[in-house]
């Protein structure tokens, strides 16, 4: 039990430095959206392009599946961290427009058309 | 490295594009440019903000600034007072309509607390195949706290307290059952988790099962702790690969981490999870027939009493509950009975996910709290119908359900008022349909599905229901008579009395609240040989206008089956006889001389 304790806040500091990360050194973190729904639309390949591009332009990021956001509409859907910012979530996301996100939005900070925006609450905010 | 400075996001969603937002963004951008304020300023398209009743939406970051109802005329005067003095245009801040005062923090509006996520929590925020992830947030704690801090008996009445009903579609309080198994003495226990979603259309336990496997498996040893068991079970659909490929992975996880196996957390529980396939039969979400599945039987439900709690697998005492249930779970342990009861309503509390669905604009999955309204999910959550049509029914329940129309659309959503109403909670798949949408077309697609599906071994489910569905046919192909719909009500009323099991049961509800609620349809259908929805072939047919032939012998040439004749130049002519109903002769005409009628 101690150690799950411990173990949780070692990695809730990984994650909070991922997510917070207030450090201008920390990645960009991007998670793709990887349910049979959003794998059926083309995740896969938007996840392998994501992976492929970063590296390729020097890009230090961090990309990881993750379940359904609850967008079916629009799928394949990504979720777009950058350090010390709030999340972003794309969608219609093919390789086309995942190139688009990567030059404009990760490089320059501009915003991309086909953002779904967050229309729930969590448990946190409770 | 951020070049803007200001964000003005524009709702590009269908509803809000159908009141000019794209002229909105024209008007904002060519603005913005003339004050030279583009390096600036960035003007963008964003998907559906859900709020489409008052739209079109213009939110501006990083303020986070929530404009509503705006029109073209109003793009001036946004850049110059917001953008350029900094001072909010109050008149177009959104109105909360019970304070009647003005918002300026969008975070601050009721609209965003319309949706939590508690079942959902972790799906699309984590990655599955990775156990550090979930217990970065929170996971496994609910477990830990159980084994050391809490007996038994604590267990089951934290889940009692917080009123939690089952997510299957009954909706029997889970803390009961939980008890039931726990007084049960047995040399052996088991905990089974339903994960055989069938309904069409629905996919919440999927999304779960894919998206967050470990909350279920956390939930299982909670359970099988309180109830005194040592061996879980999931029985998985075949055809959800990748739910079943991510379980193994989170099962492997646990028990490396120890999570799972013996002497958990340095106690003396003991436990572990198999996975248990099933071949896709609609009937084994029945707990009865998935007990039976599991043991290798035929998957058929028998009678209950005895329930599950007392002679389940192998006729030991076994808990059973659906996936969405278990995921509720662990934030139950975590936040308190408490703070759960007070979420949703005081007979259902919670939250329910939804598996949003058909002609709506935002397809989808939605976690609302319980009472939240019909209207509430479809036209604001959901964004409304697709293409401007308009709403005429919503199913929810599956093929136990029934459809609900617009006089409902008010009603709040929990599991007794669905009842009430018609319909049932069911598992949470909610099919939107409009105008075009036939409703008896609806009942006979749902008893197809019951008939392929009935297990056989009740004869009023077995025949009855083929009876059902053939009558439905000849309705819909226009060959019915008036007492034929009185045939169909009692037939229904007598299956719906004496069938085994819920199945057979609840599969004339598709008829039964369509005949309440779209009676005029069924009579059209007879009486008429009209389909009023335009949608049953059989009752339609293609007509040649003859003031407008001008006799191109463009139909005849592109009909397949060679009805229409006609010399040129002369009014041509369908034989109805031969006509397939195909349309290629209407697409093919270019003076609108082909009609349905």
């Amino acid at each position: 039990m101690e150690d799950l304790k411990k173990h949780k806040e070692e990695l809730q500091g990984k994650v909070n430095l991922r997510e917070r990360a207030d450090h201008p050194e920390s990645y960009v973190q991007i998670k793709v959206g990887m349910a049979t729904s959003g794998i059926a639309s083309g995740a896969k390949e938007v996840m392998d392009f994501l992976v492929e591009a970063l590296e390729k332009r020097n890009i230090e990021a961090v990309v990881t599946q993750a379940g359904d956001m609850g967008y079916s509409f629009a799928e394949p859907t990504i979720e777009v961290t950058k350090p010390g910012e709030e999340p972003v979530v794309f969608g219609y996301v093919d390789t086309k427009k995942a190139d688009e996100i990567i030059e404009k939005y990760i490089k320059k900070g501009e915003l991309v058309d086909g953002i779904i925006p967050q229309n729930y609450r969590t448990i946190d905010d409770e | 490295m951020t070049k803007y400075k200001m964000h003005i996001l524009v709702c590009g969603g269908t509803g809000c594009r159908a009141s000019a937002s794209d002229s909105i963004t024209e008007g904002l951008k060519q603005t913005i440019q003339d004050n030279n304020l583009q390096d600036e300023v960035q003007v963008i398209e964003t998907g559906c903000f859900g709020f489409c009743e008052k739209g079109p939406i213009v939110k501006i970051l990083p303020d986070n600034t929530f404009y509503t109802e705006v029109t073209p005329e109003d793009t001036e005067e946004i850049v110059n007072e917001h953008i350029i003095k900094g001072r909010q245009v109050d008149r177009l801040l959104y109105k909360d309509p019970e304070q009647d005062k003005r918002i300026k923090d969008s975070k601050d509006m009721d609209f965003y607390k319309k949706q939590i996520r508690i079942a959902l929590k972790n799906c699309g925020f984590i990655d599955p195949e990775n156990i550090d992830e979930y217990i970065a947030r929170d996971g496994y704690l609910a477990m830990g706290k159980c084994l050391k801090e809490m007996s038994q008996q604590d267990v089951i009445n934290q889940i009692k307290d917080s009123g939690l009903r089952g997510r299957g579609g009954g909706g029997f309080p889970a803390g009961l059952k939980w008890e039931f198994a726990y007084k049960n003495e047995s040399d052996q226990k088991y905990v089974v988790c339903n994960a055989d979603e069938g309904d069409p259309g629905a996919f919440m336990d999927r999304s779960i099962l894919e998206g967050d496997p470990h909350s279920v498996l956390e939930a299982m040893a909670i359970c099988g702790y309180s109830t005194g068991a040592d061996k879980g079970l999931i029985y998985i659909r075949a055809e959800y690969p990748l739910a079943i490929k991510r379980l193994k992975i989170a099962i492997k996880q646990a028990r490396e981490y120890g999570l799972l196996g013996e002497n958990i957390f340095g106690t003396d529980f003991n436990f572990d999870i198999q996975l248990r396939y099933g071949a896709g039969a609609f009937v084994c979400g029945e707990e009865t027939a998935l007990i039976h599945s599991m043991e290798g039987e035929r998957g058929e439900p028998t009678f209950k009493p005895p329930f599950p709690a007392e002679s389940g697998y192998l006729g030991k005492p076994t808990n059973v509950n659906n996936v969405e249930t278990y995921a509720n779970v662990p934030v139950i342990i975590n936040k308190g009975a408490d703070w759960f009861s007070k979420i949703g309503t005081e007979k259902s509390t919670g939250t329910k996910v939804f598996a949003l669905a058909g002609k709506v604009n935002n397809v989808g999955l939605v976690e609302v709290p319980m009472g939240t309204t019909l209207r509430e999910v479809i036209f604001e959550i959901g964004g409304g119908i697709k293409d401007g049509k308009k709403f005429k029914s919503v199913q929810t329940g599956g093929p136990s359900g029934g459809c609900l129309t617009e006089k409902d659309l008010d009603t709040p959503i929990d599991f007794d008022n669905l009842l009430a109403a018609g319909s049932m909670m069911g598992s949470g798949g909610m099919i939107v349909m409009d105008e075009d949408d036939c409703m008896v077309s609806v009942a006979k697609f749902y008893l197809e599905f019951t008939v392929e599906e009935s297990c056989g071994k009740c004869s009023p489910c077995r025949i009855g229901n083929k009876r059902l569905y053939e009558l439905l046919d000849r309705i819909t192909k226009g060959k019915a008579e008036m007492k034929d719909l009185q045939r169909l009500k009692n037939m229904c009323n007598v299956i719906a009395d004496t069938s085994l099991c819920g199945l057979g049961q609840t599969a004339p509800n598709p008829i039964l609240s369509t005949m309440k609620n779209f009676w005029d349809e069924y009579v059209a259908h007879v009486e008429d040989k009209q389909c009023p929805a335009g949608s049953c072939k059989d009752l339609m047919r293609y007509e040649i206008i003859p003031e407008n032939c001008v006799g191109c012998t463009a139909c005849a040439r592109a009909c397949p089956v060679g009805c229409i004749s006609g010399e040129r130049k002369q009014v041509h002519e369908i034989d109805q006889d031969k006509c397939i109903k195909c349309g290629a002769c209407m697409k093919a005409c270019k003076f609108d001389a082909v009609t349905i009628k």
